[in-house]
């Protein structure tokens, strides 16, 4: 053995291993000690909120790609998408109880959301000229071709109800197209997490049961906001009331997220996601907050809002950092299912 | 349909000559990689991606030095260190997490069960791309398209066997049908184990692992990751159905959050000041209307909460005078 190859052994033999430099064996330490060139990786260095995980990896090069999804045509649609699927159930229901002006607003924003929300879609192809693909075949194991068909279903209906309320032509038309939005739209706000999480991206996949839960919550906000904003005060109290229960259920679903998956959930609390994570959670918890003045304030119900707007464009784009920074780095992909085959042994797919 | 066809890599005889990659370009005629330099090992490519379907990883190892001072060799390296090259490929997987979540139906599986790309099909939205748990797919930025190893179709359907493994020099990449092959592997391994070499191990071979069994499956010397690959990898749709469960519970969430919200608002307000200039109310809203009054008349005696009363919404003619 050389000397140098034994500084290199020393030096990343160190028990916490913060700059192993060089190869580095052992998960949370079981193996600890074993070091060297061993496939030349680096192991990673990060605020110590979870214990350093060595592991070893090809010269630290990624295991998986990254998500190719771009800023911010993705984010801005999960978003729009939201946006959209909340903001046709608030109109339903202030049909329902005869707010038309709210109504209004709620099918104008439903159905804009669904629209622009698409073109960002088409936008994000490689092919946009192909986007009629997405209509070629319907396929139960793939959230984007069910997504394609629930977001075509909720952009024409909700179109339909839009501009049938403001041309007043076919109301009853325009009032059906409204009320099958109740199945729509929620589906439109949510199916985008199965989407992420259907992928071996790892923060993005540990978290499918809080991932559902934070999209609702956030377009929940979304919608009570722009309802806020667009609707007069007076009648705007349940679109507040919206937008506070969302930003509650965005607040508790966004903790969850980052507090429950460990290692894999470091990506949500560290560098950009961390940080937009971070400023969406102040946004929407001081925008809910704010909910509570807004029915006596102009100025309470305009900070309000757009507080939860800006809070849930934070959590979407937040979101998507996320899922690039843990697919950046091999760590989190190889230390779980290092984890798991000596513990509980290699995985397996039953049942099918 | 055919026999499933299938790689057998054998990394112990992989001379690092990279004839693989060539003759893939070559066959499949793939724009270059970037001509990178790494200078981290003979490796310039780094990894397989939408224009490197074989991808050629040399790792260079030396032997450990141990906190305790002593020379160990836990990875049985050897005294000398060791060169470790293992030309890697598209798995095609029984349980294909790109072929899944494809959208389009432009990734599709063949009559020799392997997944392929039609590119006149494909419409670039990128969603295989983290699907796979390989990290083997990739777009094509300038194309737009997803890329990635056919395991040669067009020569498997001429009745020639794919280009890489016709390249290969040593047979470390065996083309066949894929029960041989994985037959022929479980030999290899007990000979090597026979001379000594007991790190060797097969990855991806058997057909109950994460993605079903890979269709292109490995003989390594080491940890699979040491070669850039996943030690457990499994295919993400597995948790489908669970993941359709929670989107549905936050759905049905919001339904119930929005349903409370007008709700409580209804209660807060009491009796308002009448209803507003319906213009929209078709006859449906109108009684789905007296269901709600009835809904908030019982609302109400629990106390409700408060809320700023909206100008007349309250439609219910019968209220009308009865309000706080």
């Amino acid at each position: 053995m050389t000397r140098r190859s034994r500084e290199r052994a020393t030096t990343s033999g160190t028990p916490s291993g913060t700059v192993s430099g060089v190869g580095t064996v052992s998960v949370a330490g079981t193996v600890s000690g074993v070091a060297g060139t061993v496939g030349g990786m680096v192991s990673g260095t990060g605020p110590e909120t979870v214990p350093e995980a060595e592991f070893r990896s090809y010269y630290g090069h990624p295991v998986i790609k990254r998500p190719i999804w771009h800023v911010p045509h993705m984010p801005l649609y999960l978003y729009l998408g939201g946006l959209s699927g909340a903001s046709s159930l608030t109109a339903v229901l202030a049909g329902l109880t005869g707010r038309h002006r709210l109504a209004r607003a709620a099918r104008i924003t439903a159905a804009l959301g669904a629209s622009t929300g698409s073109a960002f879609l088409i936008a994000e192809l490689g092919r946009p000229a192909r986007f009629l693909n997405m209509l070629r075949v319907f396929k139960p194991t793939s959230p984007m071709s069910v997504g394609s068909w629930i977001l075509a279903a909720q952009g024409g209906l909700s179109a339909a109800a839009a501009v049938s309320d403001v041309t007043g032509i076919l109301p009853a038309v325009g009032d059906a197209a409204a009320l099958a939005t109740v199945v729509t739209g929620p589906l439109t706000a949510t199916y985008t997490a199965v989407l992420v999480a259907d992928t071996a991206v790892p923060a993005w996949h540990a978290g499918y049961r809080e991932l559902p839960f934070l999209f609702a919550g956030s377009a929940l906000a979304s919608a009570g906001a722009a309802g806020m904003l667009a609707t007069p005060r007076a009648e705007a109290g349940p679109a507040r009331a919206v937008a506070l229960l969302g930003a509650a259920v965005e607040t508790a679903a966004a903790t969850l997220l980052e507090q429950r998956l460990g290692l894999v959930g470091e990506p949500y609390r560290q560098g950009r996601a961390g940080l937009l994570l971070r400023a969406a959670r102040a946004l929407t918890a001081g925008g809910g907050l704010l909910t509570l003045l807004a029915g006596r304030s102009r100025v309470a119900t305009a900070a309000s809002g757009l507080a939860l707007t800006a809070g849930a464009l934070c959590t979407r784009f937040g979101v998507l950092e996320a899922g690039r920074a843990s697919a950046a780095d091999p760590k989190y992909t190889v230390v779980p299912q290092r984890e798991r085959v000596e513990t509980a042994g290699p995985a397996s797919v039953p049942g099918r | 349909m055919a026999e499933r066809m299938g790689f057998f890599t054998d990394t112990s005889i992989c001379i690092g000559c990279k004839a693989c990659e060539v003759a893939c370009k070559e066959w499949n005629q793939l724009p270059d990689d970037g001509f990178l330099f790494q200078a981290t090992s003979y490796d310039n490519t780094v990894a397989l991606g939408a224009s490197t379907w074989r991808h050629v990883a040399f790792i260079e190892q030396q032997p450990v030095w141990t906190p305790e001072g002593e020379t160990g060799d836990p990875l049985r390296i050897g005294p000398d260190g060791r060169w470790l090259m293992s030309s890697d490929v598209c798995k095609h997987c029984t349980h294909a997490g790109c072929l899944d979540v494809c959208p389009t139906g432009a990734l599709f599986r063949t009559e020799f069960d392997t997944v392929v790309v039609q590119p006149d099909i494909c419409n670039g939205c990128g969603y295989c791309v983290p699907a796979c748990p390989f990290g083997v797919i990739d777009r094509r930025e300038d194309d737009g398209r997803a890329w990635k190893c056919t395991m040669c179709y067009d020569r498997q359907r001429g009745g020639l066997e794919p280009a890489c493994a016709k390249a290969c020099p040593t047979d470390s990449i065996q083309f066949g049908p894929l029960d041989e092959l994985r037959e022929r592997a479980a030999g290899r391994v007990a000979a090597l184990h026979a001379e000594g070499r007991t790190e060797a191990r097969l990855y991806g071979e058997s057909p109950g692992d994460g993605v079903g069994g890979m269709g292109a499956f490995f003989l390594l010397l080491d940890e699979p990751e040491v070669y850039g690959l996943p030690p457990d990898p499994v295919v993400p749709t597995r948790d489908l159905p669970a993941m359709w469960r929670w989107a549905g519970a936050a759905a049905l969430t919001m339904v119930g959050a929005v349903a409370v919200s007008f709700l409580g608002a209804a209660v807060g307000s009491g009796g308002g000041s009448g209803r507003s200039a319906g213009s929209s109310g078709s006859r449906a809203f109108e009684q789905v209307r007296g269901v709600r009054g009835v809904l908030v008349r019982g609302v109400r005696r629990f106390g409700g909460f408060g809320g700023s009363p909206p100008a007349g919404w309250l439609p219910m003619r019968r209220f009308q005078g009865r309000g706080r």
